[in-house]
C-alpha cells in the first residue's frame, strides 16, 4: 500500500503545483480589459449588441437560449447519423429516448451515457456532436463562474456581470483548447488512437476474427477529461486501454479532472482580491478530497467479502497489486482507481477508470456522498464554483446568526434575498434527488432498470439520478436504460444543472448592485482556520445529513452485509 | 430574445466547425504524420498480417498460450463494445463466477503446478477486467501459468519465464502504475521460441 500512497501524495503535490499558476493565468483571461483580433470578430459576427455589459437576466437568458438552440442541434444530428458523413461502421439513427437523454446529458456538462459510444456514435456524432459540447458546456460554465465573481468582486456602480459571448470564446480559446491540444498529443504518444480510418478485423493467434473500433478518440478524451465532462469514447470510459493506456495517461488524465476546479480558486482569491479567503476554500475542497480517497483506497484494497472468503489471494505484494480488482484494470490497480473514483465525484466530471457498480460498499459510497455534497470540492468546470458559494453564504449566515450580526461576506452584506437563493441552490437537487430516487424505487417502471439484487440494486438507483442531477455522468453503470430511465432522466439533467446556476447568476447580481461596507472588529472573519471548519460542518450538516438516511437503504445494509 | 437566438445559431455553427471539425483534424493529421503507430491502434502484425492490438486482450484458449483475465464483454474480449461486468460486492452471481473461474483455473494449472491450492490463485484471473479488454494480467498470474505453457510448449521454464520478464510493462518512471505482463505480446514471443 506505500507505493499507492506514495503514488496519491505526488500527484496532490503536482496538483497543487500546476492548478496555482494555471488560476492566476485564468483570472487575467477574465479581467483583461482588451480583446484580441478573433474576439472582436467572432462578436461583431453574433450580432449587435452582442458584447455589450450584461446584468444577470440578460447573462442568463444567453446562456439558456444558447443551450436550448445547441439541445435542439444537437438532438438533430444524433437522429440523423445515419444518413451523414464520417459514419464508416454505417452505424444507423441513435434511439429517440437516448438521443434525447444523451443530447440533455451533453449540453448539461454531465456525459451520463445510456448507450456505449464505440458501437452507437458515428466519427460525426462524436467529434462534430458530443465533443463540441465537452467545450461548450464546460466553457458556459466557466463563463458563469467568471460572472458570478465579478458581481462579487463590483466595488459600487452598475450591476453588469460582463458578457457571456465573450466569456465563453475566453473559456474556450485560451482555457480549454489549448489545455486539450498538450494533452491530446500526449494522449496519442502513449496509444490512445486519433484516426479516421473504421474499424479493423484482425486474425486473432488463434485464427479466430477480432474487431477493433477505433477513431478520433484523443481529440475527445483530452476534453472530456479537461472540462469536467466525462463521456467517453468507449463504453468503459477511461478503463478502455484505447482511452488511457499506460500509467503515464492515466496520472495525467486524473490529473486533468482537478486542474481546473482548482485553479477556479485560485482565480477566485486573485478577481475579489482575498487570496487568503481562497486559500481557506482551497483547504476545505482539499480536505473534502483528501477525506474521500482515504475511506475509498483502503477499502478497495481489503477487498469484498466475496473475494475474500472465496479464498483466493487478494493480497497487496510485489507480484500482483490485489484486492477488489472486479471491473479494474491491471495497469491502474487499487489506488489508482480508487483515486480517480475519488476525484472525478469531488467535481462534475464522472469520467471513470473502473467499474463503480463493483466496487465495495465503502468505496462505492465515497463517490456517491462526493457527489450528492453537489460536488463542491471544488466544483466542476461546468457546475462551477457556485455551489460551494452557495454553502460560503450559509456558513457565513450562520456565524452571523451566532454573533448577533448583519452577515458579511467579502465586503458585502448578506440578506434575505441572497439567503434564499443560496438555500435554494444548496437544497433543490439533493431534494430533487431524494424524489427522483423515490420514485424509481417505487414504480415497476423504475425498477426495471436495477441490476444488482438487494441493497445494491437500491444504491444504483439512488446513484444514477444522484449523478445526473448534479450533472456528474458517473454510473453504477449495471442501471440500464428504459423509456422511464431515460426520460426521467432528462428532466434531472436539465433541471439539476440550470436551476442552480440562475441561482448562483441571481446572487452575482444581488451581490453586484450592493456597497461595500468597510470591514469593523465585529465582522467575522472568513479568512481563518474558523471559517474553514465552520464551511465543512456546513457542508456536512446540510447535504450530509440529508443522503444519510438514503446512504442507510444502500451502501450501509450492504456495508453490515459485506 | 430573437437576437440572442440568432447569435447562439452563429454560435453553435462557428464552435461546431472550429472545435468539432478544425481541432480533430488538426490533431489526426499531426498523429497520422507524427505517431501513425498510437494513432492507428497500436496494431500489431505478424507477417503482414494484424493479429490484434497490444491494447487489446483476445480469446486464448490453447493450452499453449497464457490466458487473458476474464471479460464481461458479448463475446469476450469485444474491442468493439466494451464493458464492465457491474457485478455488485454482495450479488451472489459474482460468488458463483469467482467460484467457476478459480475451479477452471485449479483444473488447467493444477496438472503442472503440483500442491495448487485455490490460495495461490491471483485475483485478477478470477475477476472481469474494467474494459473486457484488458491486455494485461499480473505477474503473479503469469507465473502461475509458465509452467503449463513451458510444459505443453517442451520449453524449459526459466525461457518461459524469462519472456515474462521481457514482456513485462514495469511501473511508468518507475513509480506510476501497476506491473502487469501483456499477454499477446508475450505469446507472440512463446510462439517465437516455436515447440507447438
Amino acid at each position: 500500500m506505500g507505493q499507492g500512497i506514495a503514488q496519491i501524495l505526488v500527484y496532490a503535490a503536482v496538483l497543487i503545483a500546476l492548478s496555482y499558476p494555471l488560476g492566476i493565468w485564468m483570472a487575467r483571461v477574465y479581467t483583461r480589459e482588451q480583446s484580441d483580433v478573433i474576439e472582436r470578430g467572432f462578436l461583431r459576427l453574433l450580432g449587435r449588441d452582442a458584447a455589450a455589459d450584461q446584468n444577470w437576466k440578460q447573462y442568463g437568458r444567453s446562456v439558456i437560449v444558447f443551450s436550448i438552440a445547441f439541445s435542439v442541434f444537437l438532438f438533430g444530428l444524433l437522429r440523423l447519423q445515419g444518413h451523414l458523413f464520417l459514419n464508416p461502421d454505417h452505424l444507423p439513427a441513435v434511439p429517440w429516448t437516448v438521443a434525447l437523454n444523451t443530447t440533455a446529458s451533453f449540453v448539461t456538462n454531465t456525459n451520463w451515457q445510456y448507450y456505449a459510444g464505440e458501437a452507437t456514435m458515428s466519427y460525426l456524432s462524436q467529434m462534430a456532436g458530443l465533443a463540441v459540447q465537452q467545450f461548450v458546456s464546460a466553457g458556459v460554465g466557466l463563463a458563469v463562474v467568471a460572472a458570478v465573481i465579478r458581481g462579487i468582486a463590483r466595488r459600487g456602480g452598475g450591476v453588469g456581470l460582463g458578457n457571456f459571448w465573450r466569456d465563453l470564446y475566453r473559456s474556450i480559446v485560451y482555457i480549454l483548447l489549448p489545455l486539450s491540444v498538450v494533452l491530446a498529443v500526449v494522449l496519442i504518444w502513449q496509444g490512445v488512437p486519433q484516426t479516421f480510418h473504421g474499424h479493423v478485423t484482425a486474425t486473432t493467434l488463434q485464427g479466430a476474427h477480432q474487431t477493433i473500433a477505433r477513431g478520433p478518440v484523443a481529440s475527445m478524451i483530452s476534453i472530456k477529461q479537461l472540462g469536467t465532462n466525462g463521456g467517453g469514447y468507449y463504453d468503459s470510459n477511461s478503463a478502455v486501454p484505447f482511452e488511457n493506456p499506460t500509467p503515464v495517461s492515466n496520472f495525467l488524465e486524473v490529473l486533468a479532472i482537478l486542474l481546473i476546479p482548482f485553479a477556479q480558486l485560485v482565480m477566485f482569491g486573485r478577481m475579489v482580491l482575498a487570496r487568503r479567503h481562497a486559500w481557506v476554500l482551497y483547504a476545505v475542497c482539499f480536505t473534502i478530497f483528501a477525506i474521500g480517497v482515504s475511506i475509498a483506497f483502503p477499502a478497495e484494497q481489503h477487498g469484498s467479502a466475496v473475494l475474500r472468503n472465496s479464498g483466493v489471494n487478494i493480497t497487496n505484494s510485489a507480484s500482483q497489486s490485489g484486492g477488489n480488482m472486479t471491473d479494474k484494470e491491471v495497469r491502474f490497480g487499487i489506488a489508482n482507481t480508487a483515486l480517480w473514483a475519488t476525484a472525478t465525484t469531488d467535481v462534475s466530471n464522472g469520467s471513470v477508470s473502473g467499474g463503480h457498480d463493483a466496487f465495495t460498499p465503502a468505496g462505492g459510497a465515497v463517490p456517491l456522498v462526493d457527489m450528492f455534497l453537489g460536488e463542491v470540492e471544488p466544483g466542476g468546470v461546468g457546475s462551477g464554483l457556485y455551489g460551494l458559494i452557495f454553502y460560503i453564504l450559509i456558513a457565513v449566515f450562520v456565524a452571523g446568526l451566532m454573533v448577533g450580526r448583519t452577515p458579511e461576506w467579502l465586503g458585502k452584506k448578506i440578506e434575505a434575498r441572497e439567503m434564499k437563493l443560496a438555500a435554494v441552490g444548496a437544497l433543490f437537487v439533493p431534494t430533487m434527488v431524494l424524489v427522483m430516487t423515490a420514485v424509481a424505487i417505487a414504480t415497476p417502471a423504475g425498477l426495471a432498470s436495477i441490476f444488482n439484487p438487494g441493497a445494491h440494486g437500491f444504491s444504483e438507483t439512488l446513484y444514477a439520478y444522484t449523478s445526473q442531477s448534479n450533472n456528474n455522468g458517473s454510473a453504477f453503470a449495471g442501471y440500464a436504460a428504459t423509456t422511464f430511465s431515460t426520460t426521467f432522466g432528462t428532466v434531472a439533467l436539465y433541471f439539476g444543472r440550470f436551476f442552480p446556476l440562475l441561482a448562483g447568476l441571481a446572487i452575482g447580481g444581488s451581490l453586484a448592485a450592493k456597497k461595500v461596507v468597510p470591514a469593523s472588529a465585529g465582522t467575522f472573519r472568513t479568512d481563518g482556520a474558523t471559517f474553514g471548519i465552520l464551511l465543512l460542518g456546513v457542508i456536512a450538516l446540510t447535504a450530509g445529513l440529508m443522503i444519510l438516511p438514503a446512504l442507510t437503504l444502500g451502501p450501509i445494509v450492504e456495508g453490515l452485509m459485506n | 430574445m430573437l437576437r440572442a437566438l440568432l447569435a447562439s445559431v452563429i454560435g453553435i455553427v462557428a464552435f461546431t466547425v472550429v472545435l468539432g471539425f478544425g481541432y480533430p483534424a488538426l490533431m489526426t493529421g499531426f498523429a497520422q504524420v507524427a505517431l501513425p503507430h498510437q494513432a492507428n491502434g497500436s496494431l500489431v502484425e505478424r507477417g503482414n498480417k494484424v493479429v490484434g492490438s497490444s491494447l487489446a486482450a483476445q480469446d486464448f484458449s490453447f493450452p499453449g498460450y497464457f490466458h487473458e483475465r476474464p471479460s464481461a464483454t458479448s463475446p469476450a474480449y469485444n474491442p468493439a463494445f466494451t464493458t464492465f461486468s457491474n457485478l455488485g460486492p454482495t450479488n451472489p452471481a459474482l460468488a458463483q463466477l469467482v467460484h467457476a473461474n478459480a475451479k477452471a483455473v485449479l483444473k488447467l494449472e493444477g496438472p503442472y503446478n503440483p500442491g495448487l491450492t485455490i490460495h495461490d490463485i491471483p485475483v485478477d484471473a478470477v475477476v472481469p477486467s474494467g474494459s473486457g479488454i484488458d491486455p494485461e494480467i499480473s505477474i503473479a498470474y503469469a507465473n502461475l501459468q509458465a509452467h503449463r505453457v513451458a510444459a505443453v510448449r517442451h520449453l524449459p521454464l526459466a525461457t518461459v519465464q524469462s519472456l515474462i520478464k521481457e514482456n513485462t510493462a514495469g511501473r511508468s518512471l518507475d513509480f506510476l502504475g501497476e506491473q502487469g505482463v501483456n499477454v499477446l505480446e508475450l505469446n507472440l514471443a512463446i510462439d517465437q521460441q516455436g515447440g507447438k
